[in-house]
This record gives structure tokens, C-alpha cells and sequence, in this order.
């Protein structure tokens, strides 16, 4: 083996450092693999272990039994285990290994001046950020930031990022929801012009995952290790991450031991609050949204043929009568559903009532979108540019994504998929921009649910800590 | 019993059948079962095709270049639905390997119906994979298939590496790029097994093989007909 064949060792350990990768992954050839190897430059521990009756899975940490199988595999001729939990980023198995970088540490850039951010915060924000920036500087291990939708974390984390990217840290903002990362990432680009951020999500094009300022799914997170000194993970609450334990195992275990785990949330689930409340979990609360306006307050609208009509795929005849004393009938809407089915069997039926009742012209578009749409990036897109008038969804839409104005109905808001975290999401769609921070939220019912309750409870609560 | 596909809890239905019987219930919950959507109806009497027409005009194609013609006709089970896409993608591709345990019932059903007739000596025969995908994915899931067949396995066939694209009619690739070859002659009839039946080329090449080198008759049996 010849030392000159070896790339420069900088450029490796910007490549490996922090990642967990199975063979597989790892697009060098054989030789210099070897010799990676037999420097300790990379480590390798084995992807599958077990212990007695119990297994583990060492990228996702999956141990329940039913979530691994047995395969004749063809490459070691022997029968043996895989893990079924992680298997959308590529099979672990039994006699496969995961590598980690052990080589020289990799020097990120301390940035002189990242942020080129324009704008300004406002008090309340200015005060979550500066907490932010302390939290990040005294090495503190956790801080759950509890801001009302439409507060503007996102801007809010921009002095931290800037604070912790001047003192050469490497940061890593991310979320469950891959609409999130692809919402965030021209954003935080634009505020960071100068530094180099790759987004990471099943199907994204950056891949590598090497920027000193990472945007990922937590999924991404899988293949990381100690790799991050600011963790930053968005709507903590949100499916999957708060209902998978591989997404918290996989975050957790990309930190480095001396790392700060911002959360953030605004409607951070029970296990969270009652954390809160025993002063194990420091916080800081932002009630007020950042155009100084309050939350709109949900409406609800009893509708005793709702489930009637819904199942032959036709708004309830109450939302027929609102949408007709709308305050703003210029504000464009955003209709949440139950499911896919309704999306999209509802989209012609509302479609011909409306036009029926001359409250919608043609030129004005109506569509349907959720999660299995593979136009659903560009649906968004239409709708943010006005292209779309109403806008049919599932809760893909709940969170994460910020329309400047428009009004809310949701049907059917007592089903089970309508949980408070959601309605407290779905209702804070409307009255974002400074433009028109108020917004009508109806929540379209058949007997009302304690889910409901809880959300208009919540949202009142919030106003009045926001000294409304 | 936990559903193989969406890992939900399977709850038997007890009913005086399988309270008599032996009850071996299906590892798929009736819920993902309701997706799958078996091929039913009039179908192409060569290659499996919903159609009205006896024979499909694919298979007239096949049928007026004869000497192509090399098997007696295909079964297949599933159509290629998007429950059925997703379950192939992640069985085959992302090598999800239990899966195939949900086609394990279906594949025995239609071996019975359509081909206990041959049973006595019917050989079932997978097509196989390159040694490149072997190691990428460590597992044929061809193979699998034949393994439910309640009739002898022989890998016979073997496949060459590095397949390439050329620039030849469909009847020039057909006649010269037989990517398989065969490393003994055989006397009985074949029952081929694959996973999806696309165009029906592969299924031939490999037809083709086989009777050149002394099989009397070739059967194809593919769970999803593409
Ligand atoms: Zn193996
Ligand atoms: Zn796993
Ligand atoms: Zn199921």
C-alpha cells in the first residue's frame, strides 16, 4: 500500500466525521478502505447485536423481536438477522458492521460573519433568542423553546446559529417532516449566505450530509454520530418523532457529549409540560407572535348532517353558509380533511357547488393535496403564489408551512386524526403576515370532542400570557 | 400475530372451519389483504393478461415470430397495483426478505389450480440473478418463490454479468442477447418462476435455454403480472 494513493486526510474527516455508515455506503474502493481501517482512521462496530434473548439494532436501536427477521443471505451463506425498523435507508444485518470516523477530528470554520439576515426581532423574540445564545455558549444540555405559531422561531434561532458558527461549531437543524426541511432550507440559505448547508431528506439531492450547518429529517439522523455541537430539533411534537424511538435514540446519539438540544414547539406534548412544570426541563416562552397580533380563536359550527354529508364526498351545508359571510372573501382558504380518500373525492363536488353558487370563478383553482400526492411539492408552491385559490388537505399541512393569508375550515374536526396538538397547528395557518394578521378558523363538527376543547382552551391561554 | 406488512395486531376470526381444521392463519392482516388485487376475470390464455380476447395481441406478436414461441403459457397471480409496487420495492429492492412469506398461501393456491396436473415430474426453475445484484441484495427473490412450490427446485439456470443496453430491435435482442446460461441438459418439463412478468422476454430467453437443452415443455408461474 502506497501513502500517495490516499486523498488528502482533511477531505476524509470532512467526509466521515460524525457518520455512522454501513460498508454500503461509503464510496471508496476497496484498498483505501483497508487502509482506512488498519490506521483506525475508521472504526467499525457491529450493526446487529445481541445480548442474551434481545437484539439491537445499532444505527436505529430497534429491539422488538417482530421488527427483525431471519435471511439466508447470499453474501456470508449463512442465515442470520436484519432489522426490518430501518430498512427504507438501506438493510442492516448481522454480518454487517457500521463505520465511524476515528481519525483526526475535522476543524469546521469559524465563521467571522455568517448571518447576512436582514431583518430585525422584535422584543419578545429578542429575548428567546438571547436566551438561546446563552444556553448555546454555556454548553447547556437541553432548552425546550415553547412559541406560539407565527412567533418566528426560525428567526429567532438565527443569532445562536450565528454565535455558535463564529465559535467553529457545527450545528444541525432538524425536524420530522420532510416539508419542513424543504420550507427551511432557502430560508436559512438566504440568512446565511455564505455558509455551505446541505438539506437531507428521503429523496433529496444533497446526500453527502457534510456541511458544517446541516437541515434534516431526524430520520437522516440515523446515520450520524457525535456529530453536532448545537442540536436544534423543530416541532418536537409532530408525527413521527414524538410516536418513534428511533428518531429520539438516532438525535440523541448524533450529538457530541458536550452538545445543546434546542426543542422546539408550540404545543409541546404532556410528557414535555409536565417536565416543564417540574423545573427538570429548562424553557422559554414566546406567547406573542411576532406581528404583535393574537392568536384567532377557532369557531365552532355544529352540523348535525356533517357525517352524512361527508361520506358522499360534500362539504357540510353550514360551510356552504359561511363561505358566503366570510369577513375577507379575498383570503384565499386552506380546507382540512380526515383523510386521502375525502381529499381527493371532494376536490370536483366542492369544486361545481361553489362555481353552482357563483362564489367561485373559474379562472380561481381548487385542489387537493396529502402525503401520497407526488405533486405535493408543487401544490404548495401554487397555493403560496396564489395560483390556487382553496386548497383541500390532509394534516400534511398542519404545520411548517406559511401561507400570508388565509382563512381555515376544517370538517369533520371531531375525528380522531384532529388530536388538539393538530387544531392548535391547523388554526395557527391564519393570520400570519403583518399584512392581515387576523383569519378565520371554523372548526366544522358533529358533536363537539374534548380535543377541541382543549385546543380553543389553549389558544385563549396563550393569548392572555401574550397580554391579550 | 403481528401483521407482516403494517405491523398491526392480526385478530383470527374464529369460525367453525378453522376451529376444526388445522388453523394456519395468513401473516397479513385483512386490511393490507383487502389492497392486493388478484388477477380475475377473462384473462389472456398465454401470459395472464385481464383481457377479453382469448389470446392478447402481445402473445399474437409472440405467437407469429414461432420460433420464439418456446413456453406453453404463464400464469400470474397479482395485478401491479400500488399496494403490490410498494410491497415489491421493499421486499426486492431494499431486501425486506420476510416478505415474501405474504405470497407464501397464494403461490401454493395457484400452484394447484393451474399446474398439479404436472406435478409427477414438473422441475420449478428460477430465473436468477446476476452475482452483482446476489451481493448487492443476498437474496433471490425468484428463489423464494420457488421454495413454496410444493414440487423439486433446480438453479439450472445462471445468469451473465454486466448486462448492457444495445442498440438492437426488439427481435435482433431477443435472438442474440440470451443473458442466461445453462450449466446441464434436462428432461422434464420446467415450471419457471419470477416475481413480476413484465414484457415476457426474460421468461422466453430463459424458455429458450431450456429447450435447446432437452426440455420437453416450459411453464411460467409470476406473482404479479406487470
Ligand atoms: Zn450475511
Ligand atoms: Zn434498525
Ligand atoms: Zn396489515
Amino acid at each position: 500500500m502506497q501513502d500517495y494513493e490516499m486523498p488528502p486526510l482533511h477531505e476524509l474527516s470532512a467526509r466521515f466525521s460524525g457518520k455512522l455508515l454501513l460498508r454500503k455506503e461509503i464510496p471508496l474502493e476497496e484498498t483505501l478502505f483497508q487502509q482506512l481501517l488498519s490506521l483506525n482512521y475508521l472504526t467499525p462496530k457491529k450493526a446487529i447485536t445481541r445480548k442474551n434473548f434481545t437484539y439491537q439494532c445499532e444505527r436505529c436501536g430497534n429491539q422488538k423481536h417482530y421488527l427483525f427477521a431471519n435471511i439466508p443471505c447470499g453474501i456470508c451463506k449463512q442465515r442470520h438477522l436484519y432489522c426490518r425498523k430501518c430498512i427504507e435507508m438501506g438493510r442492516t444485518s448481522e454480518c454487517e458492521m457500521l463505520y465511524y470516523w476515528t481519525g483526526p477530528q475535522f476543524t469546521w470554520i469559524f465563521h467571522e460573519n455568517p448571518c447576512s439576515w436582514q431583518g430585525e426581532l422584535t422584543d419578545v423574540q429578542q429575548k428567546a433568542a438571547q436566551r438561546i445564545v446563552t444556553a448555546i455558549r454555556n454548553k447547556e444540555r437541553e432548552l425546550l423553546v415553547w412559541a406560539v405559531c407565527g412567533a418566528g422561531k426560525t428567526e429567532m434561532l438565527f443569532p445562536g446559529i450565528t454565535d455558535a458558527l463564529q465559535m467553529g461549531k457545527r450545528v444541525c437543524l432538524a425536524t420530522p417532516r420532510a416539508d419542513v426541511v424543504r420550507e427551511l432550507q432557502p430560508r436559512l440559505q438566504k440568512a446565511f449566505s455564505k455558509v455551505a448547508i446541505q438539506a437531507l431528506y428521503g429523496g433529496s439531492k444533497d446526500k453527502q450530509g457534510t456541511a458544517q450547518l446541516i437541515i434534516a429529517t431526524t430520520h437522516q439522523l440515523l446515520r450520524y454520530e457525535a456529530a453536532f455541537d448545537v442540536m436544534i430539533i423543530d416541532e418536537i411534537d409532530a408525527f413521527p418523532y414524538h410516536a418513534d424511538e428511533s428518531l429520539p435514540f438516532a438525535a440523541n446519539r448524533a450529538t457530541k457529549a458536550q452538545c445543546t438540544t434546542i426543542y422546539l414547539t408550540a404545543t409541546p406534548r404532556k410528557r414535555h409540560q409536565m417536565l416543564i412544570n417540574r423545573k427538570k426541563l429548562p424553557h422559554v416562552f414566546v406567547p406573542v407572535r411576532f406581528h404583535g397580533q393574537p392568536l384567532p380563536v377557532p369557531k365552532k359550527t355544529m352540523c348535525h348532517s356533517l357525517k352524512r354529508d361527508l361520506s358522499k364526498n360534500l362539504p357540510p351545508a353550514a360551510f356552504l353558509k359561511w363561505i358566503k359571510v366570510r369577513q375577507n372573501p379575498s383570503r384565499q382558504l386552506l380546507i382540512f380533511v380526515p383523510s386521502i380518500t375525502l381529499a381527493e373525492n371532494m376536490k370536483d363536488h366542492l369544486y361545481r357547488i361553489l362555481k353552482l353558487q357563483g362564489h367561485f370563478h373559474s379562472i380561481e383553482k381548487l385542489d387537493s393535496v396529502h402525503a401520497a400526492d407526488r405533486d405535493r411539492e408543487q401544490k404548495v408552491r401554487a397555493f403560496r403564489e396564489k395560483e390556487i385559490f382553496i386548497l383541500i388537505t390532509t394534516t400534511i399541512l398542519e404545520r411548517g408551512v406559511t401561507f400570508p393569508s388565509v382563512d381555515v375550515a376544517i370538517f369533520d374536526a371531531g375525528h380522531d386524526v384532529f388530536d388538539e396538538a393538530a387544531l392548535v397547528q391547523i388554526s395557527g395557518r391564519a393570520g400570519r403576515s403583518p399584512d392581515d394578521p387576523t383569519g378565520e378558523v371554523v372548526f366544522f363538527h358533529q358533536g363537539k370532542t374534548e380535543a377541541m376543547i382543549q385546543a380553543i382552551d389553549s389558544i385563549k391561554k396563550m393569548n392572555k400570557r401574550g397580554g391579550f | 400475530m403481528i401483521c407482516l406488512w403494517c405491523y398491526r395486531e392480526i385478530i383470527p376470526e374464529i369460525t367453525w372451519s378453522n376451529l376444526f381444521q388445522l388453523y394456519k392463519p395468513k401473516p397479513i392482516c385483512l386490511d393490507c389483504e383487502n389492497e392486493l388485487e388478484l388477477l380475475q376475470g377473462e384473462r389472456c390464455r398465454k401470459c395472464s393478461r385481464q383481457t377479453n380476447k382469448e389470446i392478447c395481441s402481445d402473445c399474437l406478436w409472440w405467437d407469429d415470430n414461432g420460433a420464439l414461441d418456446t413456453i406453453e403459457f404463464n400464469y400470474s397471480l397479482f395485478a401491479y397495483n400500488t399496494m403490490m409496487q410498494n410491497m415489491i420495492a421493499k421486499w426486492k429492492y431494499r431486501g425486506d426478505y420476510i416478505l415474501g412469506e405474504l405470497f407464501k398461501t397464494y403461490m401454493v393456491e395457484a400452484f394447484n389450480k393451474k399446474f398439479a396436473n404436472l406435478k409427477k415430474d414438473v422441475i420449478a426453475v428460477p430465473i436468477p440473478l446476476s452475482n452483482a445484484r446476489m451481493k448487492e441484495r443476498g437474496f433471490n427473490q425468484a428463489n423464494l418463490l420457488a421454495e413454496f412450490l410444493p414440487v423439486i427446485r433446480a438453479d439450472i439456470l445462471l445468469r451473465k454479468d454486466g448486462e448492457k443496453q444495445s442498440k438492437k430491435n426488439r427481435m435482433e435482442r431477443i435472438l442474440t442477447d440470451n443473458p442466461f446460461f445453462i450449466q446441464q441438459t434436462i428432461n422434464k418439463p420446467v415450471l419457471l418462476v419470477d416475481d413480476i412478468y413484465t414484457t415476457g422476454t426474460t421468461l422466453r430467453h430463459a424458455a429458450t435455454l431450456l429447450k435447446e437443452n432437452g426440455c420437453p415443455a416450459v411453464y411460467a408461474i409470476t406473482l404479479v403480472r406487470g
